[in-house]
């Protein structure tokens, strides 16, 4: 039995597998299928300080070995989540952390102070990378200047783990982990989904009702790599890759590139117990290959 | 109610129309509880272009011969790979889910159900359900053609069935609200599944005749939980997950101009 505790910022997680936000709901809905606690962190659905009614239907669109989605942030409001939500998590024994998005650096930043309330809450992941959103989300993600203003509003207001979730529709995106790294950010996780577009040729308009979706799912895994790879050789902070990971290779595949921890998204909608099936088979490879700890793969490719 | 994923085994696949297949699948354990009109999301193997789950409709339960029926419309590729298993294959299933059709509100109620294409598939448990539990389940089942129209033996075991076609090669010409049967009866609720056109003028009917009505949504899916956001429908309430607080949904509830 190979150790795979991880280390994320302040957060102490049993295994290196979290679910990544939107995909997992707040747990509760996947606990037919999985023991939630035998899952390292749950980052649940994005919340923003206001509730947001999120775009028309359709949302969704299938693609080769992966689908788009605009789903728009639909939520409830910070407020709802703290009074209904958060008594119905608070005490699943994993870390529940809490996706936090706005579309101004004071939403940011009163969102993140009202989670910073919540004792059973860890952590947050900063989203600065949702492209379904008109106004913020990826608008302060894709500039260095952006994505160091919102980290720095929220630190302010918030002393547990901040992890920053980056998008991967950028030029340089080890540039914008640098800068949030240096705006005070524990962590940063990567990547939210790829920017793209379905046609429906006889109607000869988009599929999405907003026209651009965020592309996920195993299509998206090789770009997913290497931004990771990109990142995890910039920074000194640790890195949580996410993008395409359907199994417990793909999930190794992330750790050799430099990351600490891994999110598990689109996947949970083909088996909605991949989760502890890719913590299990983790531990099996570190155990076929001689490695005592999941934490000494981390970056560990040859030259 | 529990949800499982499971792979269950295929008992027997039947083609009752070129387009359309019936999967009758069966477990060692006896299947979990279901609702009628509840659905599964099937995994589709075999090619990139299936990578999601498709929601298919239970079309019928069996709990003596312990079958889970799934009468499928082959459409896309995901619905032809489907329609290629064989017996003995297995097929993984996520299910039950969403929330099925109204219990019986009273005995001796008369339910009319009313069937479009493919969408006359859960209203065959649902109208056993009804007449085993008190109710009196009339089916009003519309197709194109007489070819189209689906287990319509099993159907006439239940109850009685009306039927119109679009070219009169069987029953009466024309769409379903246009049946003579509905200037001669009352009922006291209507179910309704298929496509959307014909739901909405079911429920014009229904709001007009002052009837109580619920419709089966099958907006397009990805997890199937209620997670992913991405099925939503436009309520009185907001969007609202077709596969976790649908698929089935009274009319006054939706904001459809009818």
């Amino acid at each position: 039995m190979a150790d795979l505790k991880t280390t994320i910022g302040g957060l102490t997680m049993k295994n290196p597998v979290m679910t990544a936000s939107g995909t997992f709901g707040y747990g509760v809905e996947f606990a037919d299928f999985v023991n939630l606690e035998d899952i390292g962190g749950i980052i649940v659905k994005g919340t923003t300080l206001l509730p947001r009614e999120g775009n028309d239907y359709p949302r969704m669109v299938e693609t080769a070995s992966g689908m788009l989605n605009c789903v728009g942030l639909q939520n409830k409001g910070v407020d709802y989540f703290c009074e209904h939500i958060y008594p119905e998590i608070k005490d699943i024994k994993t870390n529940m952390i809490v996706n936090v998005s706005g579309s101004s650096l004071e939403d940011y930043a009163e969102c993140a102070a009202r989670v910073n309330e919540l004792e059973h809450i860890p952590a947050i992941e900063l989203n600065i990378s949702c492209p379904n959103v008109k106004q913020g989300g990826m608008a302060f993600g894709v500039t260095t200047e952006g994505a160091a203003a919102v980290v720095k509003a929220v630190r302010k207001v918030y002393d547990k783990t901040l992890i920053v979730k980056l998008s991967p529709n950028v030029t340089s995106i080890a540039d914008i982990a640098l800068a949030v790294q240096d705006a005070g950010a524990d962590a940063v996780s990567l990547i939210n989904t790829l920017m793209g577009m379905v046609i429906d040729i006889e109607k000869r308009k988009p599929v999405l009702s907003i026209a651009t979706g965020g592309m996920s799912g195993p299509a998206v895994k090789p770009v997913a790599v290497r931004c990771v790879w990109q990142v995890a050789k910039a920074v000194n902070i640790p890195v949580v890759g996410l993008g395409g990971i359907m199994n417990a290779k793909d999930a190794i595949e992330f750790f050799l590139a430099g990351a600490s921890a891994i999110e598990i998204g689109t996947a949970n909608f083909i088996d909605p117990s991949v989760t502890v099936k890719v913590a299990q088979g983790i531990n099996e490879w570190l155990d076929q290959h001689g490695c005592k700890s999941v934490s000494e793969i981390v970056g560990q490719l040859n030259a | 109610m529990k949800k499982y994923v499971k792979d269950l085994s295929v008992k027997a696949v039947e083609f009752p129309h070129e387009l359309y297949v019936l999967l009758k699948l069966t477990d060692k354990e006896p299947l979990p509880e279901t609702v009628p009109g509840q659905f599964v999301e099937v995994k589709v193997e075999g090619s990139p272009a299936t990578f999601l789950r498709r929601p298919i409709s239970i079309n019928y339960v069996d709990r003596e011969a312990n079958e889970l029926w799934l009468l499928i419309k082959k459409v896309g590729e995901g619905t032809h790979k489907l329609a290629e298993l064989k017996v003995g294959d297995t097929l993984n299933l996520v299910f039950p889910l969403g929330n099925g059709f109204s219990p019986v509100q009273k005995k001796g109620e008369k339910v009319l159900l009313f069937g479009g294409g493919v969408g006359v598939a859960p209203l065959l448990d649902y109208g056993k359900y009804l007449k085993e539990h008190g109710a009196e389940p009339v089916f009003l089942l519309g197709a194109r053609s007489k070819s189209d129209l689906l287990e319509q033996d099993l159907f006439r075991a239940i109850a009685p069935v009306y039927v119109t076609t679009e070219d009169g090669s069987e029953g009466e010409k024309g769409f379903v609200t246009q049946h003579t049967l509905l200037n001669i009866e009352k009922f006291d609720r209507i179910s309704v599944c298929g496509p959307k056109p014909m739901m909405v003028s079911v429920a014009r009917y229904a709001k007009a005749t002052n009837t109580p009505c619920e419709v089966s949504l099958e907006n397009m899916m990805a997890c199937g939980l209620g997670a992913c956001l991405c099925c939503v429908e436009k309520t009185v309430k907001g969007n609202v997950c077709v596969c976790k607080e649908g698929p089935v949904f009274d009319i006054n509830d939706l904001t459809w101009e009818v």
